[in-house]
């Protein structure tokens, strides 16, 4: 006689799963990545690709041979911090085999020294970013300028500096064309500088449930109103806020790193104090920081406060 | 359109059944009546070996407070009184009969003549729901009796009729509804006439219009009875969350309905004391939903207590399919899984639910991935994810203090989340634990 299952209810279960969202997570930056492409050339391609792919190897390697447990490199969560990591770094052609060391940091410490995806009290891809920016500051800070031929094949690319390091740097105005930085034409890392394919990425995450608009929009509304504020006591000084939202890694960092599941609060009001916290980090690391940029240590620094959020905010009950 | 504050999920409703009219459901050859087939204390055995019981006759009387009393659903002869395993494996005590015949009491009123005129006092309506041994049918089987003995200091103000029917697959409120429209109405005036509350509010999902269509048009023949549609959200049919659909009110955490004024009953609860008061019949069977995606047939059967699984298995699909994987007693999403196929339906029972086993077996368990569905999920507005971390680390007492003892186990949280944690089974963990804590406290 056949025996019939006993669990407890439920007895039905949604059709979610956690490899369902990680590939939507990928299918959102798949815009970003053509932008990127279109962009950079050729080299983009490859450091993605080598980026992906190290970030595959080396979580199967330490799932198989340091963790021994069944691999669950199919979740998709590793292509995530692969493609994450690249679009963090410039499109230069050593960037193609320098990736592969930010991955092995990004993957290894950032991630699977926690005990894998969920553990992680930190966004494993900016674990893997600063790691980089600390130990190759030249070469993560010598910027391709965008090819004025798209989908270009060669390796090499005159390099520019950044609309931020150039106002880092002084004299220059840097209140460029704000339609090309919304686009994206502008130096930058490869997957930062479209504003506009970050945001279509973005919008369908938003639809599928995946983030929600909190953390994003308290991002980039503190970054905008705090820079403005900059702005307007000293106009010469400050980049005006259309500008600073739209260059460097606020846009990116805002919608697809910030909102990374395991390391952001998970009730709402707690989003709206990272997303504060993230803008007023990343604002004033740029204005009094040593670096132009300051949006991964900026999320990196909310990150540690996550827990404490998840511990202050709670939801607010039913029978109260 | 109106539903409760917070949290619930959308399952696929699976209602196939809808349009499958109430059947008679044979006798069996021999039953088993379980003597507790209620919320509380076991009624106790009033017959004994060997005698001869008619239907309706009173076979377990109700002797603790909180009990109800137990009639035979069939004439035959008591072949022995013992115990007996229930759906889910556990000994109760019971009375075998042997059904002979078809034979009733008389006092029971068996014409189809519908009885509109009530004349009994609130009183005599809540003793008379205690003789016919009447119980709540939405799932709980709280003996009515005592929830419309209103304490002295407590005031009713609200009668909600729960026909929400949220579970996905059942459809036996859905069936009542549109085949006893007019029966249950009167049932409502007489529970709303126990209570003295002006209005009575019968809750039913939007995605049922045909039986609100027909409850409209019966309620308005009637005084004081309100149809209230409900947007479709799981799980609008506990207890607390339809209260707060209907009412805007909210039940404080430990309290009881009527601490807010409410009293909510089952529509099929409504129908039973209809028949109890108006036709002096005892709630002895109850409308079954036989169902499953792969069952050539979808049933809706008036089933006498007492009838076993396996004869409603027997006369509803011959056997069961070859790869059904699960076979629930109740919804998808809060019914229970049935062990043993061998034991009888009692007043608790609302379907026969045949599950493909594609979907009998969880899936892989993987590592919390702070997404906060169920946190968002759950219409109480606790944090599944969070009980689930303190329960396995024996942390009991914290997870009292975040309130676990809230929950409903509705089964929101699990069902939504994505990296298949059992959710609740490690909070029916952890509430049970606690309330141990809580009783060794007290002592």
């Amino acid at each position: 006689m056949k025996l019939l299952n006993v669990s407890g209810s439920p007895h039905v279960h949604s059709d979610e799963s956690t490899k369902r969202i990680m590939w939507r997570v990928n299918l959102a930056l798949v815009p970003s990545l053509i932008v990127a492409i279109a962009f950079f050339g050729i080299n983009a391609l490859l450091i993605a690709v080598v980026s992906v792919a190290s970030c595959v190897l080396f979580q199967w390697l330490i799932e198989k041979c340091i963790m021994k447990t069944k691999s669950a490199v199919c979740d998709g969560s590793a292509i995530v911090t692969g493609l994450l990591l690249a679009f963090n770094v410039p499109a230069t052609r050593e960037m193609i085999w320098l990736v592969a060391i930010g991955a092995l940091v990004a993957i290894g410490i950032g991630k699977m020294s926690f005990g894998g995806l969920g553990k992680n009290p930190f966004n494993p891809a900016l674990v893997g970013r600063v790691f980089m920016l600390i130990s190759f500051p030249v070469q993560m800070t010598t910027w391709p300028k965008p090819g004025d031929n798209l989908f270009s094949m060669s390796v090499d690319a005159t390099t520019g500096a950044t609309p931020l390091g150039m106002f880092k740097e002084g004299g220059v105005s840097a209140t460029g064309d704000v339609m090309q930085y919304f686009i994206g034409h502008m130096g930058g890392s490869m997957g930062e500088v479209s504003a506009l394919a970050i945001l279509i990425g973005a919008l369908y995450l938003m639809w599928r449930k995946i983030i929600s608009w909190h953390i994003p929009v308290s991002f980039i509304g503190t970054a905008f109103v705090f820079a403005g504020i900059l702005w307007l006591c000293d106009k010469g000084g400050n980049m005006d806020p259309l500008s600073t939202i739209l260059t460097g890694g606020i846009m990116l960092g805002a919608c697809f790193m910030a909102t990374d599941m395991v390391t952001s609060p998970m009730t709402k009001t707690g989003q709206l104090i990272f997303g504060i916290g993230c803008g007023l980090l990343t604002i004033i690391i740029r204005k009094w920081g040593q670096y132009p940029e300051g949006v991964s240590f900026a999320i990196l620094l909310m990150n540690s406060v996550t827990p404490l959020l998840n511990r202050w905010c709670k939801p607010k009950r039913f029978a109260n | 359109m109106k539903t409760f504050a917070m949290g619930g999920v959308h399952p696929e409703e699976n209602k196939i059944s809808t349009t499958a009219v109430i059947e008679e459901f044979p006798l069996p050859e021999t039953a088993v009546i379980l003597m507790n087939q209620h919320l509380g204390a076991p009624a106790t055995p009033c017959v004994a070996k060997g005698d001869t019981v008619k239907v309706g006759q009173l076979i377990g009387k109700a002797e603790a407070f909180m009990c109800a009393n137990v009639h035979s659903p069939f004439s035959g002869t008591v072949q022995k009184i013992d115990t007996c395993k229930d759906a889910f494996g556990l000994a109760k005590p019971a009375i075998y009969i042997k059904v002979e015949g078809d034979e009733w009491e008389e006092s029971i009123d068996r014409s189809p003549d519908i009885k509109r005129e009530c004349d009994l006092e609130p009183k005599q309506i809540v003793d008379k729901l205690k003789e016919m041994g009447v119980v709540g049918l939405g799932g709980a089987t709280f003996p009515t009796h005592i929830k419309y003995s209103i304490a002295p200091d407590k005031k009713a103000e609200y009668l909600i009729i729960n026909a929400v029917e949220c579970e996905p697959y059942l459809t036996s409120d859905h069936r009542v509804m549109m085949e006893h429209a007019e029966e249950i109405c009167i049932g409502v005036s007489i529970l709303r006439k126990a209570l003295g509350v002006p209005n009575a509010y019968i809750g039913i999902e939007n995605n049922k219009p045909e039986p609100i269509a027909v409850m409209k048009a019966m309620a308005a023949k009637f005084q004081g009875i309100i149809v209230e549609p409900l947007k479709v959200k799981y799980p609008q049919g506990a207890e607390k969350q339809l209260i707060n659909a209907i009412t805007g009110r909210r039940v404080p955490s430990g309290k009881l309905p009527i601490d807010v004024g409410c009293v909510v009953s089952n529509v099929g609860t409504a129908y039973a004391v209809y028949e109890a008061i108006q036709k002096n019949k005892p709630l002895m069977e109850n409308i079954l939903t036989v169902t499953g995606k792969k069952l050539d047939k979808q049933h809706n059967y008036h089933v006498r207590f007492g009838t076993t699984y396996n004869d409603i298995i027997a006369h509803s699909m011959g056997s069961l399919p070859e790869t059904t994987g699960k076979v629930i007693s109740g919804g998808p999403m809060m019914g229970k899984a049935v062990s043993n196929l061998d034991a009888p339906t009692t007043k608790g029972a609302s379907s026969v639910l045949v599950i493909d086993e594609s979907e009998a077996t969880r899936a892989e368990e993987s590592n919390c991935i702070r997404c906060g569905k169920c946190m968002h999920a759950c219409p109480m507005g606790l944090e599944p994810y969070l009980f689930s971390s303190l329960v396995k680390n024996g942390r009991i007492e914290e997870a009292g203090a975040h309130n676990i003892l809230d929950c409903i186990e509705c089964g929101c949280c699990f069902f939504s989340c994505p990296a298949n944690k059992p959710l609740l089974d490690e909070i029916r963990l952890g509430k049970n634990l606690y309330r141990g804590i809580l009783m060794a406290k007290k002592k």
